[in-house]
């Protein structure tokens, strides 16, 4: 082995103060303390989240909206709040631009059927990028099956970024609607939002961002990045399952037909028709994932408190620290650009000889969670030419010891096949 | 850790004694596990109700490999209907080691695989219910 990798002193400092907010991070697997590395699908949850959820359901639990008693104005006040907080997290104009889903997924569904329906004709174009999400591919998909539309990709250049060359040739005048990732779930690549963003409004288009991965870990300024619209889970950024955002232009939103039909979306409900509710409401049918939602806010309120420059430096130093430790392993593909200032916490990478599923069990051994497969990215993954990969991605509060931990794991899984 | 990789299991992902194809099999199939994209193709050679000839193809990890190998040494020689009567537990018994829910996807493939191809695949959805 070469020289000893200096670990980045400062981050490891404050990922351990950060650590101990994250009571799953305490347990054992297999006999071993958790290595924690598997962010991208899912993060932990810091005890204030935890503590808020319980609190609403042990304190102020009822439905929202309309409410007379003071557990219903508390409970709405407490959802509210949550969705202002979110608002100013995003830098959003308004509190009205921000609707909750239950996760990216949803978000971006609601803006290829609400907007896409009622605004895609036969024959636009809608772009999107080679290093999509499923979930920022299928529901294009159906949106374009059902009004004769047509699908574009922007390719990727060998190191995994985007191949800006061929962009203006395929932002023709047909495009109507540029989705892309502002950072890839499996290359870590973060893409330049501000200026994708730019070059679709330049020829009209709308420009959707899927932040599932941006919003965790890189400071998000919607009016900076001037984005149409940008989707979002709560559960990837400290906050629970089933908590999302849709961010979207107040102009558009208003101009847009609701998504989902019910209660706290309407105004007024006649037999043969009804007036839709303001904005946020009128996108959100039904009783609200409340809990969730506050949740959410908690989530934000903790990111806040630590500053998303600082989570964005820690994993920087880290995922570089990631990729040097990872290049001393023989036989070992790392995916993805190799320069740690545009890529976020995310190491995909393949060991010869060892398929990536028993790469994860035989670190699972060692208490090591990374994450095996085609990770919802299966167009991609064509691309890179193999059928599944593995995973290991970062968050706050990882500390360089655990990616040292990997490396010891990898070398023994070598070992088992025989190396 | 390597106890879940038993010798046996990497003896047949590495030196598997059925990998390849049959020129003109009687039954040929292929599927693959949506979770992570691993994909097997079993060719066998039916004679009178009997499995004279039986191999495998694609690609996996070293579970799915490993069971495919040890699977295809079972029903070598067996007729169809003995074929049809292995089900989840032969093949964990095969394997030897508990797994996970997600790693049984990749032992249960190559049952699958042959299930499907030789009984179509209402024989499947039994086991997958059953799961």
């Amino acid at each position: 082995m070469s020289a000893p990798i200096a670990m980045p002193a400062t981050a490891a400092f404050d990922a351990a103060k950060w650590r101990a907010d994250f009571p799953i991070l305490k347990r054992m697997v297999n006999g071993a303390p958790l290595v924690y590395l598997d962010s991208a699908a899912t993060s932990q949850k810091p005890e204030a989240v935890i503590c808020a959820m319980d609190e609403y359901y042990r304190q102020h639990n009822a439905n929202v909206h309309r409410g007379i008693h003071v557990l219903s104005e508390e409970a709405t006040s407490l959802y509210e709040g949550a969705r202002k907080r979110t608002a100013r997290f995003i830098n959003a104009a308004s509190w009205r631009e921000v609707i909750f889903v239950r996760n990216t997924t949803e978000g971006l569904n609601l803006v290829a059927q609400a907007w896409g329906r009622a605004n895609i004709q036969p024959g636009d174009v809608i772009l999107l990028t080679g290093m999509e999400h499923h979930s920022n591919i299928v529901p294009w998909q159906l949106l374009a099956a059902e009004k004769g539309a047509q699908l574009e990709f922007v390719e990727l250049t060998p190191d995994g970024l985007l191949d800006l060359t061929t962009l203006d040739a395929l932002l023709t005048e047909r495009v109507k609607v540029f989705a892309f990732t502002a950072m890839s779930n499996v290359l870590g690549t973060i893409n330049p939002t501000q200026e994708l963003v730019r070059r679709a409004h330049a020829v009209g288009a709308l420009a959707v961002v899927d932040g599932a991965q941006a919003a965790p870990h890189l400071p998000v300024d919607v009016q900076d990045w001037d984005c149409d619209f940008l989707a979002f889970s709560g559960h990837k950024m400290c906050g629970p399952t089933g908590s999302g955002v849709l961010y979207g232009k107040r102009a558009l939103l208003e101009a847009m037909p609701p998504f989902m039909g019910g209660g706290d979306m309407i105004k007024t409900v006649r037999r043969r028709e009804s007036k839709w509710n303001d904005l946020p409401h009128k996108f959100e049918a039904g009783t609200p994932a409340i809990a969730e939602g506050i949740g959410l806010g908690a989530a934000v309120d903790y990111l806040t408190a630590i500053g998303m420059d600082n989570i964005r430096r820690h994993e920087t130093e880290l995922v570089g620290y990631g990729i040097d430790r990872l290049a001393e392993v023989n036989d070992l593909t790392l995916y993805g650009p190799q320069d740690p200032s545009v890529r976020g916490g995310v190491l995909t990478f393949n060991l010869k000889g060892i398929h990536p599923h028993d790469l994860a069990t035989l670190v699972d051994q060692d208490g090591i969670a990374i994450r095996a497969g085609h990770h919802c990215a299966q167009p991609l993954m064509e691309q890179m030419g193999v059928a599944a990969t593995a995973r290991a991605s970062l968050y706050l509060y990882n500390e360089p010891h655990e990616i040292d931990k990997l490396v010891v794991a990898l070398h023994k899984a070598q070992k088992v096949f025989g190396g | 850790m390597d106890d879940f990789y038993r010798e046996i299991i990497l003896e047949h992902y590495k030196h598997p004694d059925h990998r390849g194809q049959i020129p003109g099999a009687s039954i040929s199939h292929e599927e693959d596990n949506p979770l992570c994209g691993d994909r097997i193709r079993v060719d066998m050679l039916v004679k009178d109700g009997v499995v004279e000839d039986v191999k495998f193809s694609g690609q996996g990890c070293a579970i799915s490999l490993a069971s495919a190998d040890m699977l295809l040494e079972e029903i070598k020689g067996k007729t169809l209907d003995e074929v049809r009567h292995l089900d989840k537990q032969a093949i964990l018994d095969l394997i030897g080691i508990p797994l996970t829910p997600a790693r049984l996807k990749c032992a249960l493939l190559s049952l699958k695989v042959v299930k499907v191809g030789a009984y179509g695949i209402a024989e499947w959805q039994e086991d997958e219910d059953a799961e």
